[in-house]
């Protein structure tokens, strides 16, 4: 019988043949954990007893979620993350290196293959790179810092394909959102999503890492792909650890195999406050925004930023528009700066953020909404209160759909500026 | 085990930021201070309206969103018993076993606002004392039984210092 990829990467880890449903213990690769959690895992390893970490090399302590220490509160959190990094020797990715979820990728802690956990939903980023990699809480995370191991369930799958291409002006994102709200919020619940066809073979690794980012709000445990010769060779120089790809075999067995041409697709938004309501951007044109964000792990890479700075190029945002700009690390926002993009951005009337979840995560303190704004995002959740206000409303988006609708003052079709 | 309480009806696709928002650890470290701010964006007045014991009885995908811990900590920690709904997001059910917080995963479409619930977690059943009814519980996994009779993860270590399930073949 043939096996899927979480099979293959679960089975692997565990050291025996598995299938769907059966649960294992599995030697994890890499642990990555956050500032923004309460509370930390390194208070909850200590508290189970944990002396000194499984592998120091394999744990990644990243402050992205508060980089710009709002408060005394944080600041002390983020003096605890720092000293147990000292004491440890573990990895400490500092406030302003950027999100979490740019650096493993970028700094080559994941590779193709591997099982991956980490304290934040959006860990299922690295499916993008063919590494089965998840969101867990803190005890799950202190455990395996003790241990080196962790025990699941071995999801079933579903596969997306995706065939044709995407029409000029229509994005990544614009795919994502369209999958979302077709399966709903809760369509790929304790299930693995495999993303893979000519759609995503077209894609960047940039916009890839956006869908896969994404997998969580249908619910899924991971949003796998296969690695092929743009992965390889985006991951060349990063690492000199070895690696082994995986497929899924031919005759493995999906729950569901969900075909979509991605041809006719149109820029989609996802309305307040569920990401699977979705439609497409026709439905909503015209609706005033006050605050534009291109920032999130989910879609403020350099790509992201390009395509946006394409747009404002030589314009001006609309005057009632705060355009927040937080590029996804410190790599990220250097190749900006020296190509330009970030004076484009910032002439355009940009606020730039510090890299990290700022102006995503309400816990960053940063370009927070008033009461009845409307915000448009290029984020991955618009819960009510994500932007610490629960007055807010929030529209999930492209960077051009957000660059185009900075610029009107309301939701715009992007189109009209994208040659 | 058995818990009784009174049933607190919520609906679909509770997020864990409409459980307990992001913005409050910048003020506080402490969960049980947190504790008084859960469901603070969709429901302010919910922490005064309940008691000890209590039940949070929801429709689908409870606890969606972030991977925050936070979230089954302080449901705990407010004095609720248990939440009980017709399905949760994976990551808060995993979280709420690991801080030893029952999840419930039932049919929950007839239970109303205000009903007397009896949870009988052995038996799997909950009773509907309200309406003399009763529906069945889906079973939890071995892995997670273990965890739950251990008090949660943080307990399971501290006695085992490392993972030590009965339920799991390693296989190697």
């Amino acid at each position: 019988m043939g096996k899927t990829i979480a099979e293959k990467i679960l089975g692997k880890h565990a050291g025996k043949e598995t299938a769907a449903g059966e649960i294992v213990m599995a030697d994890v690769d890499f642990i990555m954990s956050v500032d923004g959690n309460r509370p930390l895992s390194i208070q909850v390893f200590r508290e189970m007893g944990g002396k000194s970490l499984f592998d120091p090399k394999k744990f990644a302590l990243v402050i992205d979620h508060a980089p710009s220490s709002p408060t005394p509160t944080v600041a002390n959190t983020l003096k605890l993350v720092r000293q147990f990094a000292r004491q440890q020797g573990c990895i400490l990715y500092e406030a302003g290196e950027g999100s979490c979820h740019q650096l493993l990728p970028e700094r080559g802690h994941v590779l193709p293959g591997d099982l991956v956990i980490g304290t934040d939903s959006h860990t299922c980023t690295y499916g993008a790179l063919n590494v089965f990699s998840t969101g867990v809480g803190v005890s799950d995370a202190a455990a395996a810092m003790i241990s080196g191991k962790l025990w699941f369930k071995v999801p079933e799958t579903i596969r997306f394909v995706l065939k044709g291409r995407l029409p000029a002006g229509v994005y990544a994102k614009d795919l994502i959102l369209h999958l979302i709200g077709s399966v709903t919020a809760d369509g790929a619940t304790y299930k693995a999503a495999e993303y893979v066809g000519e759609a995503i073979s077209n894609l960047s690794m940039d916009g890839r890492l956006t869908i896969s980012n994404m997998a969580v709000e249908m619910g899924a445990k991971a949003g796998l792909m296969e690695a092929d010769e743009k992965t390889l060779a985006w991951l060349k120089g990063r690492s000199s650890r070895p690696f082994e790809p995986v497929v899924s075999d031919p005759d493995a067995k999906f729950a569901d195999v969900l075909e979509y041409d991605v041809s006719k697709l149109t820029p989609q938004v996802a309305l307040p406050h569920r990401v699977d309501n979705v439609v497409p951007v026709e439905e909503v044109l015209g609706k005033p925004i006050q605050q534009a964000n291109i920032v999130a792990c989910t879609n403020s890479r350099l790509e992201d930023l390009e395509i946006a700075a394409s747009i404002l190029s030589g314009r001006r945002v609309h005057p009632e528009v705060r355009l927040y700009v937080v590029p996804a690390s410190r790599p990220v926002q250097m190749e900006a700066l020296r190509r330009g993009i970030l004076q484009t951005l910032l002439e355009a009337g940009g606020i730039l953020g510090v890299p990290g979840c700022d102006a995503c995560s309400g816990g960053s303190h940063f370009g927070v909404a008033a009461d009845g704004d409307h915000v448009i995002t290029t984020a991955n959740r618009n819960f009510r209160g994500r932007v610490a206000n629960p007055e807010a409303f929030i529209y999930l988006a492209s960077p051009a759909t957000v660059a185009a609708s900075a610029l009107e003052g309301n939701i715009a079709d992007c189109r009209k500026y994208v040659r | 085990m058995r818990l009784k309480g009174k049933a607190h009806i919520f609906g679909n696709d509770v997020n864990t930021d409409d459980i307990i928002a992001s913005k409050y650890k910048s003020s506080t470290t402490d969960m049980l201070e947190m504790s008084k701010y859960l469901m603070g964006n969709i429901d302010p007045d919910f922490v005064r309206r309940i008691a000890p014991g209590d039940f949070i009885v929801a429709g689908s995908n409870f606890g969606c969103g972030s991977s925050r811990e936070t979230a089954p900590r302080v449901i705990k920690l407010a004095g609720l018993s248990a939440v009980l709904a017709k399905g949760f997001a994976r990551i808060f059910f995993r979280n709420a076993i690991n801080v030893g917080l029952p999840v419930v995963e039932c049919d929950t479409g007839d239970i109303e606002d205000g009903d007397e619930l009896e949870v009988d977690l052995t038996a799997g059943l909950v009773r509907n004392i309200t309406r003399g009814t009763q529906v069945k519980v889906a079973p939890l996994p071995a892995v997670m039984l273990e965890l739950l009779s251990d008090g949660g993860l943080s307990e399971h270590f501290k006695k085992h210092g490392t993972f030590h399930l009965q339920s799991i073949d390693e296989g190697k």
